[in-house]
């Protein structure tokens, strides 16, 4: 197993964000627990990694480009944060709106036990917190 | 030609499917064959489950390996088949969910213990393909996978002929499911057969039924007053009353 320092840190000025996601454990970090936990984790990254730059060597770097801003613009067509968002466009443009996987199945966040506060949580998207 | 696939059984940690099926694949269709055991280790958790599943109307798909990945596989593998069909308005090509379920199971690089064989008829014809908890696949006329596998595949190696009758093939396929549940462990009880043409499939569930619980014969009680009685001694225990308290007991 590989140990992967380094991990960026979730909170603001690249230090780690104690109020809102906890102490920080060397050890958490720098082995993953689990042989497919960076896979899993990074598994979309890299196969948009892998299309992009096939794509890019086919039919040249506006393809990817022309892409990755749409996905872009998708992304940011949300509700607010403690609502759940549809990603109904997202899902169109990358194909996955006609396949079911596990993230279909599991954690489904419509059945979440908890909710985030939500006054909490607009404050912190829009910088105020 | 017709096609055999054996799904066998496979023992793993957990409650695990052990499967025996045995598949053939005739001219026009294939056969899919099952047992109905599944083990927990050494102990047999269901005498009788359904190994065999449906995928769409002529794709079915025996899973070996454990249970749950297995059901799950399977399930996700319906789902998709009936998106993609909605979505092309074709029926789906028995290729297409071995390519499905390959891919989900090297991305998972065989922590998702479930092998399958996945059969049926479509445009193209009548396929077997059986995929493996990493993520390879193998087309053959027969197959066989699970604890199983061995001895089913010794049957289909001495027996299978291309071209067989629907009658003949079924019957191979029994044996072979049937020597399976006799010469290993982790498979038993009955044979679930599942016959797929062109036409449409035939679930057989129950085909056969070759490790019934056996008849007694005859009494194993003993008749009281079998064993003589020798002697008798009685020694009578003298108790006296050493201590005595009494603690009221609390009623309200």
């Amino acid at each position: 197993i590989v140990p992967v320092a380094g991990l960026c840190p979730q909170g603001s000025y690249g230090i780690q964000d104690s109020l809102r996601s906890g102490f920080t454990s060397v050890k958490n970090e720098l082995l993953p627990s689990h042989p497919l936990e960076l896979s899993e984790k990074n598994f979309v990254l890299n196969q948009d990694k892998m299309n992009f730059s096939t794509l890019r060597n086919i039919q040249g770097l506006h393809a990817p480009l022309k892409l990755q801003m749409e996905y872009r613009a998708a992304r940011q067509i949300q509700r607010l944060p403690f609502l759940q968002s549809s990603n109904l466009a997202l899902d169109t443009l990358r194909g996955s709106d006609d396949t079911i996987g596990f993230e279909d199945i599991l954690s489904d966040p419509a059945q979440s036990e908890t909710m985030g506060e939500p006054h909490m949580m607009v404050e912190y998207k829009l910088g105020l917190l | 030609k017709w096609s055999v696939i054996m799904p066998t059984l496979i023992r793993s940690v957990g409650t695990n499917i052990p499967r025996v099926s045995k598949f053939r694949g005739i001219s026009d269709g294939v056969i899919l064959g099952a047992d109905t055991r599944a083990t927990d280790d050494m102990v047999v958790a269901d005498k009788n489950c359904r190994k065999i599943h449906h995928i769409a109307p002529r794709i079915y798909c025996c899973g070996a390996g454990v249970a749950a990945d297995a059901e799950i596989a399977t399930q996700m593998m319906a789902s998709n088949v009936e998106l993609h069909t909605l979505n092309t308005g074709r029926p789906p090509l028995v290729a297409m969910v071995t390519r499905q379920l390959k891919q989900m199971l090297f991305r998972y690089q065989g922590h998702m213990g479930s092998s399958v064989i996945v059969g049926g008829v479509d445009v193209t014809g009548a396929h077997l393909y059986s995929v493996y908890p990493h993520g390879s696949y193998d087309k053959l006329p027969f197959l066989t996978m699970g604890s199983g596998a061995a001895a089913a595949v010794s049957v289909f190696e001495d027996r299978f002929k291309a071209n067989m009758e629907l009658d003949e093939a079924k019957r191979l396929v029994r044996d072979a499911i049937t020597a399976g549940i006799f010469c290993d462990l982790g498979s038993g009880s009955n044979v679930d057969l599942c016959v797929i043409t062109a036409a449409g499939a035939e679930y057989l569930r129950g085909y056969d039924r070759p490790a019934g619980k056996g008849k007694r014969e005859g009494q194993y009680r003993y008749k009281p007053g079998t064993t003589p009685v020798l002697t008798k001694t009685q020694t009578p225990l003298s108790l006296d009353v050493v201590y005595e308290t009494v603690q009221m007991m609390d009623t309200e």
